[in-house]
């Protein structure tokens, strides 16, 4: 009998995936209904976002060429974290590798088959987000838009061949046990970038509908390659102009098919280093807490000193930070104009970051509890913990963002006291959300608490933009700011309304 | 003089799942007892356990620590006692130090008592050298010595182990029971179940066996030999014929 070939891992592999995925989705006809439903109302949003734009038809402009470019340049980076993800997983996972290592079969298979299946699924990834914006482009600007599907799946591809390499370089320049944490923090920055550059967009772009219309200035225009320099290849790409297209599909392909050739050979020796991590003499810690005059404040101190050691946590407070950016930018642009703009484009901002990185911290300190055993067997009252992880985690989302208030303090005091409310508002509300649906889960899950449950991923989304807008209403009418204000307690209290009962 | 209650005591102690976990128990371990719980897989053990530490509402029953209603009172019994299961309860990211200072706190240790305490734990325990260490970078047996040094750190009355050995090897086992019997010595008692017979039939002072629920056995080994009628067979077989499903008379 045969060992096991490419067909043979690569239908083992689309097994184990369409598992996930009906485990993930649920079955029967309730999917193909919520699919449907996701399906028409994706197209309608795309439909709704795209209206403004007149004339949608090809026309290969320096004008057309700046704007999809920039949009596929900018999307590639969101991609690119994505497969960042995606393969330093693949890295940490060791799942069934020892079964497949100790097995007579010639591994460089099995991981071929998975470099093209992380390259599969970011594709399928990217074009469930993109697929509507092509279909209502091909819809309004002709058939030749639908170039735009190989497009997104041969940048996909382009992607995992990069993270795939980057991630190696990593491993032999900063070791499997450093790698992780950098890899992590890099995807999660290159995320971020993505937005930040989307919001200052929109900010150089205020009270003009299309966030990228900044691009079409004169001034940006005029320091562009002209529309037949090969720079532009991309655009020509997804207007359909198959000399174009089939140079980048082509690249893409050969690409991927290198790195299978380089690295599938060699895949199992990173996996198992990655995996000898846990093997490795560790960071140090402390020779203990120091004197603690309670059971409340030893609490609290084991939460932050566990927080402050979470790479997690660390990257996505960085990443945070970097989101800060842009508020930082509107603050100095619109300050020199009108005071009063400040509160209307900071404040907000800080109250509902502020809200999302509270959901994390309390997640970790609430769902993530590593050892609930001995909390529960300590003789110390429930409230006075659950009281200890508020805090810890309202004062922790404060520590972060002080340098912000401190700063916004001096520029408009009345924004700052209204944003220090806002962000202790939304951070003890996210930490309420995140106690009230506590599922006992290990640290590292925190990753997939957003898709783990859409319910509280949604709360604490409404709940911290209700009282964003609060604050950002009260700098200038305290009345107002009650409207939003009540908005975020009875979307509270139905929250309390509906938990589960423990 | 009155003389000094129970170290542990379990009235009618009663839990139900789908079908009864545990079936009106009644167990009674004395201060400075090593008392062993056997059963096979299912038979209870562990949510029996679980109920004592107060991790488990039990749905009726009563459970006493050293004389203190455990129900009427769960902050008072938890003082008086430890938890320890054979997956280690300790926090990665901290050092064992950190984890000692951490649990002393939470059971209001001075530190100045438990500064000492913890090091001398540590030291007997093997884990010195890796005071300072976090703990993601011990192993499995090297956690399972730092939650023990936790569960002791504190003093406790009454140490509840639910299968503290596995995992170990022969040399940390017999740390840890090293550790286990000096407590026995100043007077602590202990409750803990295991799979391991031979350990069993070694340190315990009395053994309780379970099954379905209900204690069907209880006694020291002599007195298990004569309930069992297997003459100066081992526990194994004791414990085998004990649980064996009684065949009814021809």
């Amino acid at each position: 009998m045969q060992p096991a070939g490419i067909v043979w891992f690569a239908a083992h592999e689309a097994r184990l995936a369409w598992r996930d995925w009906r485990l993930l989705s649920g079955r029967g006809r309730g999917m193909l209904v919520a699919l449907a439903l996701a399906f028409v109302l994706l197209h309608a949003i795309a439909g709704l976002i795209m209206h403004p734009a007149p004339d949608l038809a090809i026309h290969p402009t320096k004008d057309a060429l700046v704007m999809i470019v920039s949009t596929l340049v900018l999307s590639w980076s969101l991609m690119l974290s994505q497969a960042l993800e995606l393969v330093t997983r693949a890295f940490y996972a060791r799942g069934d590798l020892e079964l497949i290592l100790s097995s007579p079969v010639e591994v460089w298979r099995l991981f071929a088959v998975r470099i093209v299946a992380m390259a599969v699924t970011l594709a399928t990834m990217s074009l469930a987000i993109a697929a509507p914006f092509i279909d209502v482009l091909a819809w309004r600007g002709g058939a030749r838009w639908l170039a735009l599907y190989p497009e997104v799946m041969a940048l996909a591809t382009f992607a995992v061949t990069v993270a795939i390499v980057a991630v190696v370089a990593m491993l032999r320049t900063f070791g499997p046990k450093r790698t992780r944490v950098i890899a992590q923090i890099a995807s999660a920055f290159i995320a971020a970038i993505f937005v930040v550059i989307l919001q200052i967009g929109a900010i150089r772009s205020l009270g003009v509908a299309d966030r990228m219309r900044f691009l079409s200035s004169p001034s940006v225009q005029a320091n562009l390659p002209d529309p037949e320099n090969p720079v532009w290849g991309l655009g020509y790409a997804a207007m359909g102009y198959p000399v174009s297209l089939g140079i980048l599909v082509g690249a893409a392909v050969l690409a991927l098919l290198v790195v299978i050739a380089i690295y599938a050979p060699r895949f199992h020796r990173y996996v198992l280093a990655a995996g000898d991590i846990a093997h490795q003499r560790g960071a140090r810690g402390g020779d203990g807490f120091g004197p603690a005059s309670s059971p409340a404040q030893v609490l609290r101190r084991k939460e932050w000193a566990l927080l402050r050691r979470d790479p997690w946590l660390v990257s996505q407070t960085l990443v945070q930070l970097l989101y800060l950016m842009p508020a930082g930018y509107a603050l100095w642009r619109v300050f020199s104009v009108h005071i009063g703009a400040v509160a209307v484009v900071v404040v907000p901002v800080l109250v509902t970051v502020s809200g999302q990185f509270a959901g994390g911290l309390a997640w970790l300190a609430i769902s993530g509890e590593d050892a609930p055993d001995l909390i529960g067997t300590a003789p110390v009252p429930a409230s006075l913990v659950v009281r200890a992880k508020f805090e810890a985690t309202v004062g922790g989302t404060l520590a972060v963002f002080a340098p912000f208030l401190l700063v916004l303090l001096t520029l408009a005091p009345r924004g700052a006291l209204a944003a220090t409310a806002g962000i202790v508002l939304a951070a003890g509300s996210a930490t309420a959300i995140q106690y009230w649906y506590r599922l006992q889960a290990t640290r590292g899950r925190i990753r997939r608490r957003q898709t783990a449950s859409r319910l509280t991923t949604y709360t604490e989304a409404i709940v911290s933009m209700s009282w964003a807008g609060a604050a950002a209403i009260a700098v200038a009418n305290i009345w107002l700011a009650f409207v939003p204000a009540i908005v975020a307690l009875l979307v509270l209290a139905m929250a309390r309304w509906l938990r589960p009962r423990i | 003089m009155t003389p000094a209650p129970p170290a542990l005591e379990t009235r009618a102690l009663s839990k139900t799942f789908v079908r009864p976990a545990v079936d009106a128990l009644n167990l009674l371990v004395h201060p400075g007892e090593f008392y062993i719980l056997l059963g096979a897989n299912g038979a209870g053990k562990t949510t029996t356990l679980r109920m004592i530490a107060g991790l488990l509402p039990p749905d009726s029953g009563d459970i006493f620590v050293h004389g203190t209603d455990a129900r009427a009172d769960p902050l008072g019994a938890r003082r008086k006692m430890a938890w320890l299961s054979d997956e280690p309860m300790i926090y990665e990211k901290l050092s064992p130090l950190e984890y000692l200072d951490f649990v002393a706190g939470l059971w209001g240790v001075p530190r100045a008592v438990s500064r000492p305490q913890g090091a001398a734990l540590l030291d007997m325990l093997g884990l010195a050298p890796y005071g300072r260490d976090r703990c993601e970078s011990l192993s499995k047996g090297m956690r399972q010595k730092v939650a023990l040094a936790g569960a002791l750190v504190h003093d406790p009355k009454l140490i509840i182990l639910d299968e503290p050995l596995t995992g170990l090897d022969a040399g940390s086992a017999r740390v840890v029971k090293a550790a286990l019997r000096d407590r026995l010595a100043e007077g602590a008692a202990v409750i803990m179940t295991t799979h391991i017979l031979d350990v069993a039939e070694r340190m315990a002072d009395r053994i309780g066996v379970i099954d379905q629920g209900r204690l069907i056995a209880e006694g020291t080994m002599a007195e298990l030999r004569r309930q069992a009628n297997t003459g100066e067979a081992s526990l194994e077989d004791v414990f085998l014929s004990l649980i064996a499903p009684q065949t009814p008379d021809a």
